[in-house]
């Protein structure tokens, strides 16, 4: 029922990137997860009288980090505002955000559905302080107000009205919150609310040039809540027009629990903000050379690293693609690869096979595996040069993972090492014939099937440790023979 | 430009300021005043001047991310009125 094909869905983008700085934008206040309320909340972070901000340098260097990283221009001049609006867990009645200059301006992010590649443009992004938390139950009908992530440094990433689909959107969602954990700007942590977003979403008929009436969906902090939220909006929006109504520009709230949006405030009695410069603190200025020195300590990026994957490596660009999802997950690949010296191809396939399944299954990152790239390195020797056959190197690798060790030590070990000695398989072979003579019969007579049965009687006599390939053939050998 | 006495009760509901019409028609004078001086101000010809953001010229100086504030809750909570397990309390408010 959803996106009927005579109407387009139009998508912007707003994202609230909780800047992972040990201190606070504008105090000396830590911005940790999770200590007690109000035990990080100092007295600028609590607006007492005559205390004043002072900027952190920590800050905008990941503002800028991100706006190299996305080719947006850095400004040489921004200027912070006042936005101003009446909440307890805003204690100075307004937030210091930027609106007229922004520190990033323009930049785009390449992301792909489906194997289709897009280009989504940036309008700016730009640095603000978040509010603390209000805490509204067991507080015997009052509030409680816990000021912790008052003034916790965000970076809000604004995007043009680009993306014509909820997958197109949760692509972007998906394409940046990598991009900012990769460079570090971000612990992308959802769950805590570090990665944030808004949806500005209209329709409007297939082939019109001017944008429908948008409402903006907020309350979207996981890929799944943005998809549901746009798929119902588009719909609610749809249905409405359709029905002979308009849609009204609208602040919306996503509830997850009853999957649907719900108005929150129109344009009508929408906030004024009256959004002026602050006069606290002096346009924020960055010279050139402060922009080429962090523009020479950016990590390559992903993107370039997808590219590089698939031509220095022979990689396919799937794999590429996977194996680039994180900068933990690459820089393993690269380090397995350098410790193996073998085919980069059977690298990945153990990396997008055992290693993700065991890190998905332990919510692990790659840098927190149990089996390292060295260890992993180890593994793959053994299965290049034959001594192990898939099904063993699984088992080699389920050991490694639970209990450590080095892929030879547990081959010794376990007398798991794969059975390559011609004496010893066609013994294996020759046991298996004599004790097989309905399937020895029945290959003769022409079935091919039979052949499988033999073949999967010898690796059950030597315990799975047998080379398949060679047994194929001696058996193929004494049976023709 | 002149304000209308609803700009005024607007402005003043905006910043949760409580007027009677009486004050609202006596800001409503002062505020048309000022706005006469920002419309003398607004003829002077700014053609090729930069718009300043700030008084005074210069930069904002720029802090090392460092924390330097150590926990203060039990001082900060001293004159709060009202407080429970660690929280300010206040009278209840949902947007």
């Amino acid at each position: 029922m959803n996106v009927r094909a005579d109407w387009e869905v139009v998508i912007g983008l707003e994202t609230h990137a909780q800047l992972a700085t040990a201190s606070k934008i504008f105090s000396g206040s830590s911005t940790r997860f999770g200590a007690p309320p109000n035990a990080q909340a100092c007295a600028v972070d609590l607006a007492l009288p005559g205390v004043l901000p002072v900027l952190n340098a920590g800050a905008v260097e990941c503002a800028v980090r991100f706006g190299l990283a996305v080719g947006a221009t850095i400004a040489p001049r921004s200027v912070f505002a006042r936005k101003n609006y009446f909440y307890p867990d805003l204690p100075k009645g307004y937030q210091i955000s930027q609106y007229e200059i922004p520190v990033v301006q323009g930049g785009s992010l390449a992301i792909a559905v489906d194997g289709v590649e897009k280009v989504v443009r940036l309008t700016r992004a730009h640095l603000e302080e978040d509010a603390g938390k209000s805490l509204h139950e067991d507080y015997h009908g009052m509030s409680g107000i816990d000021l912790n992530r008052a003034g916790t440094p965000l970076l809000e990433i604004v995007t043009e009205p680009d993306m014509r689909s909820a997958a197109e959107a949760v692509a972007y969602a998906r394409a940046l919150h990598a991009l900012v954990v990769w460079l570090g700007i971000c612990d992308g942590n959802m769950q805590e609310g570090s990665f944030r977003c808004d949806a500005n979403v209209s329709v409007r008929p297939r082939g019109q040039a001017a944008y429908g009436t948008r409402c903006e969906i907020k309350n979207l902090n996981s890929f799944r809540f943005l998809e549901r939220a746009i798929l119902h909006e588009v719909d609610r929006q749809i249905a409405l027009i359709e029905d002979g109504g308009r849609v009204v520009q609208e602040t919306r709230l996503y509830d997850p629990e009853r999957d649907h949006t719900r108005s929150m405030r129109s344009k009508e009695d929408a906030m004024d903000y009256r959004y002026f410069p602050d006069p606290d603190l002096l346009p924020l200025e960055i010279s050139a050379e402060t922009v080429e020195r962090i523009r020479a300590s950016l990590p390559e990026l992903p993107a370039a690293m997808r590219a590089r994957f698939t031509a220095q490596y022979g990689l396919p660009a799937y794999d590429a693609a996977t194996l680039t999802a994180s900068r933990s997950l690459a820089r393993y690949f690269e380090a397995a690869l350098t410790a193996f010296g073998g085919d980069p191809k059977l690298v990945s396939n153990w990396m997008m096979g055992e290693l993700l399944s065991r890190l998905n299954e332990t919510e692990r990152d790659a840098e927190a595996a149990a089996v390292t790239p060295d260890m992993l390195a180890g593994l793959l020797k053994r299965i290049a040069d034959g001594t192990l056959s898939g099904k063993l190197a699984k088992e080699v690798f389920a050991i490694l993972w639970d209990e450590g060790g080095s892929a030879d030590a547990i081959i010794a070990a376990r007398g798991l090492a794969q059975i390559s000695d011609t004496g010893a398989l066609e013994a294996i072979v020759d046991e298996v014939l004599a004790a097989n003579p309905k399937s020895v019969e029945e290959f003769r007579a022409g079935k091919e099937k039979a052949m499988n049965a033999l073949v999967g009687q010898a690796m059950k006599a030597s315990r799975g440790k047998a080379n398949p390939a060679q047994v194929n053939a001696i058996l193929r050998r004494k049976l023709s023979g | 430009m002149s304000l209308s006495i609803d700009d005024v009760t607007r402005i003043a509901h905006l910043a949760r300021i409580s007027i009677t019409a009486e004050e609202a028609h006596a800001t409503l004078a002062q505020l048309n005043d000022i706005f006469g001086m920002i419309e003398r101000l607004a003829r002077v010809d700014t053609e090729g001047i930069e718009p300043m953001s700030h008084p005074l010229g210069g930069a904002q100086r720029l802090r090392e991310d460092r924390v330097t504030e150590a926990d203060a809750r039990e001082e900060n909570m001293k004159n709060a009125p009202a407080r429970e397990d660690g929280l300010f309390l206040v009278p209840r408010v949902i947007e």
